[in-house]
């Protein structure tokens, strides 16, 4: 299990868990990042927001919540 | 429409729409009432509220458009709206608005609202854009999982629309069904049951909230119900059962219910999709327009060049198709002053009523209006920007420069459409959480040069640089950009220091906007330029002519009527920044009341109209003084309607006092800098 950010572009996680207080999951939660969901990091600049995808939708999240957000990459 | 449709609407439907923003849900809401709608706020807050008429086989039906929201929790003040209509107004139906091309997530908020049992109709739109990502819906299928009639619409090319109006409108007048049950785990479920069992007793509650509804919104601690429900008399069993079953779900299960419920609702929609979706296309081919695209829009190396480069187009676009609508709009305000005058000197009118009618009415009003073109292009441009999905990849962009000025990335939007208007920016600053972004980006909005400021600009440019127009424009919406940074970077570090909240935004697939989506857009920002330009700057000529002709048997607008006065007392305060006479000291008096009537009160004071106004000010004005004042315009003190708002949104008259003395402490401060620093060079 590894934060988001750590995540590069192109590479997919599921998220396991989202490790911050009430305020941070809800904002997550209703944009489809609930454990079990499964996102594409489509840019990691290592600088500025992540730009992921999650289901259909594309959602542009700062560094700090992508810290938050604990993924497992899928073992082939 | 007769008498009694008119009548008949004392007792009239009410469809609500509700869906996710970028939806489709505005399309929809524009295609069912024919564009004919009215815009207002919500009772006791600034949130914009859209209403419109359906009129179908005869019958008026009231349209309402819900705030576009991701769910119906109480996170922010839209979704608390959008909450508070749908159980205490009990619309007839509620369309649901669902992006066909992302299904899953847009069925949060519809399932939502199948949970408090409202009557509800779903409008599968954008299905063109499922089938070319090649996924396939099932609607039948997905009809039987939800329980609720379920239209495929494609509402920019209308198909879908009259199948949703007769689905909704039969919906509306059907028995209310039984709330959508999702069954949230046996340890939930027990709880669910105890706190039902209270519920039940309480005839105010259940007159209110749906037993159910109510017992899951207590499990996820949602604060504004735990209020509510608190304000209520007998309650005090009820949320003591709240709190044992919280802690009793976190001893057993050791999690928090706001979690599990979320996820059991997730675990229902993709059960669903799951039965009624089938995704042909592999996810790489799916996604690959848009992010082809966004790999170069967004490219952490062409990104702020292409911003740049955007915005550079959108003040092209605006100067060059501008241009000469403003002539036609000059032609014809003089030809208009020439007949009237011909035809009132025939008329032998007393010359007072002349020179209010020429002078005053004409004369103050034309050179306002003149600019009109240029207001709504710039709209226009910007409403083609947002609609296109780009607006918020230039969020994302400016996020990391954003955050290194201590701001948020969505303080972006509100700051761009102040180049339009102020007013809606300061008022967009709502979709930022957290009170601290929210106010910084309140606070240095009036920085951003509007499109009122927009006339002096044109007219001062007009008179000196004629050769380099658009560069001396642009620098000065560069320069109001530069100290909105600076600002922002001191407001932050010494008034609201602190954490940015999290920064989390959707970015809406690539669209091409639709011709009618995208001017109706226009035309709702441009609108209320042209109300304020029809109210507020009448009377403030008015106001002006008045002022010019006072005391009795003084020379029109000389030094010695009461604007001369008024001017000649700011004078000496203006001189050292090169602008010290009566004529601009009066001109930025009245500019507060709107910055376009800075062009105005000169037009009257000069007695001339557009033509003979740019003749005036090259006789008494240097293009140094020029450039200083133009400045001085633009960041001196922000307009009435400006003030009003920010009293609004901050609600503190302190905040409002601090945004006017800042303002104009910097405006003087900067035209001081660049008259005097402008004569050291030699430039004056």
């Amino acid at each position: 299990m590894m934060p988001l950010l750590f995540l590069p572009a192109g590479r997919t996680g599921t998220i396991k868990d989202i490790a911050g207080g009430k305020g941070v999951r809800q904002k997550l939660t209703r944009m489809g990042f609930v454990r079990g969901a499964v996102v594409d990091v489509v840019q990691n600049d290592n600088r500025g927001p992540l730009m992921v995808s999650i289901g259909e939708g594309k959602v542009a999240i700062g560094q700090g919540v992508a810290q938050k957000i604990l993924v497992e990459e899928p073992v082939d | 429409m007769n008498t009694a449709q008119v009548l008949g609407g004392t007792e009239q439907t009410v469809i609500a729409l509700a869906g996710n923003p970028n939806s489709g849900k505005t399309s929809i809401f524009n295609n069912i009432t024919g564009g004919h709608q009215h815009v207002g706020n919500w009772p006791g807050v600034t949130v914009e509220k859209k209403e419109g008429k359906l009129n179908y086989k005869g019958k008026i039906y009231n349209v309402i458009d819900l705030p576009g929201t991701y769910s119906l929790g109480a996170y922010s003040e839209d979704e608390v709206i959008a909450r508070d209509f749908v159980l205490k107004e009990k619309p007839d139906v509620i369309i649901s608005v669902v992006d066909a091309s992302n299904i899953e997530r847009n069925l949060y908020l519809t399932t939502q609202l199948l949970e408090t049992g409202a009557n509800v109709v779903v409008a599968l739109n954008m299905m063109d854009e499922a089938r070319t990502r090649e996924i396939d819906i099932n609607v039948q299928k997905l009809a039987e999982m939800l329980g609720v009639v379920v239209i495929p619409t494609v509402a920019v090319k209308k198909e879908g629309i009259n199948e949703l109006i007769a689905q909704a409108v039969q919906a509306a007048g059907a028995e209310k069904k039984d709330p959508l049950k999702i069954n949230y785990g046996k340890e939930v479920e027990v709880e669910l049951g105890k706190l039902e069992a209270i519920i039940e007793k309480h005839d105010k509650l259940t007159a209110v909230f749906p037993k159910r509804w109510l017992a899951v919104k207590l499990l996820e601690e949602d604060e504004n119900i735990y209020d509510e429900v608190k304000g209520y008399s007998g309650t005090a069993g009820l949320i003591k059962q709240q709190s044992k079953s919280i802690e009793r779900l976190l001893d057993v299960t050791g999690e928090d219910t706001e979690s599990l419920v979320a996820d059991r609702r997730y675990g229902f929609i993709s059960g669903a999709a799951k039965q009624a979706v089938t995704r042909r296309a592999s996810t790489e081919k799916r996604v690959s327009i848009s992010d082809k695209i966004d790999k170069i829009l967004t490219n952490r190396v062409l990104g702020i060049p292409v911003f740049l480069l955007a915005m550079w187009g959108v003040f092209q676009f605006t100067f060059t198709f501008g241009a000469p609508m403003i002539g036609w709009i000059e032609a014809f305000f003089g030809w208009f002053g020439r007949i009237a005058g011909s035809g009132l000197a025939a008329l032998n009118a007393p010359d007072l009523f002349v020179s209010f009618i020429i002078d005053g009415l004409i004369g103050g009003i034309g050179s306002v209006l003149v600019f009109i073109p240029n207001i709504f292009l710039l709209f226009l441009a910007i409403s083609f920007l947002e609609d296109s999905g780009y607006m918020a990849r230039a969020a994302y962009i400016m996020d990391r420069f954003m955050n290194s000025l201590g701001l948020h990335g969505k303080s972006f939007i509100p700051l761009v459409i102040g180049f339009g208007c102020n007013v809606p920016a300061i008022m967009a600053a709502r979709t930022l959480e957290n009170k601290r972004d929210r106010m910084i980006t309140i606070l240095i909005t009036p920085l951003m040069s509007c499109g009122a400021r927009l006339p002096v600009y044109v007219l001062f440019v007009g008179a000196f640089f004629s050769a380099h127009q658009g560069l001396v424009i642009f620098s000065l919406y560069l320069l109001g950009i530069i100290l909105a940074i600076i600002m922002g970077k001191v407001f932050k570090k010494f008034l609201f220091p602190g954490e940015t909240s999290p920064f989390v935004m959707e970015l809406p697939p690539y669209r091409i906007p639709t011709l009618k989506g995208t001017f109706i857009h226009m035309w709702e920002r441009g609108s209320a330029f042209i109300k304020k330009a029809g109210t507020i700057i009448f009377a403030v000529v008015i106001i002006i002519w008045f002022m010019s002709v006072l005391p009795p048997g003084v020379e029109y607008a000389s030094r010695e009527s009461l604007v001369g006065m008024l001017g000649s007392l700011a004078a000496p305060v203006l001189a050292p920044c090169g602008f010290g006479t009566w004529e601009a000291g009066a001109a930025l008096v009245f500019g507060i009341l709107a910055k376009e009537v800075v062009v105005g009160t000169l037009g009257v004071i000069y007695g001339a109209g557009e033509g003979g106004l740019v003749a005036a000010i090259q006789q008494y004005w240097t293009p140094l003084s020029a450039y200083a004042f133009m400045v001085m315009t633009l960041i001196y003190v922000p307009c009435a309607a400006v003030i009003g708002t920010i009293k609004k949104e901050t609600g503190s008259w302190g905040w409002t006092a601090f945004t006017v003395s800042y303002t104009l402490i910097l405006g003087w401060t900067m035209a001081f800098i660049i008259f005097q620093g402008g004569r050291l060079l030699g430039l004056g």
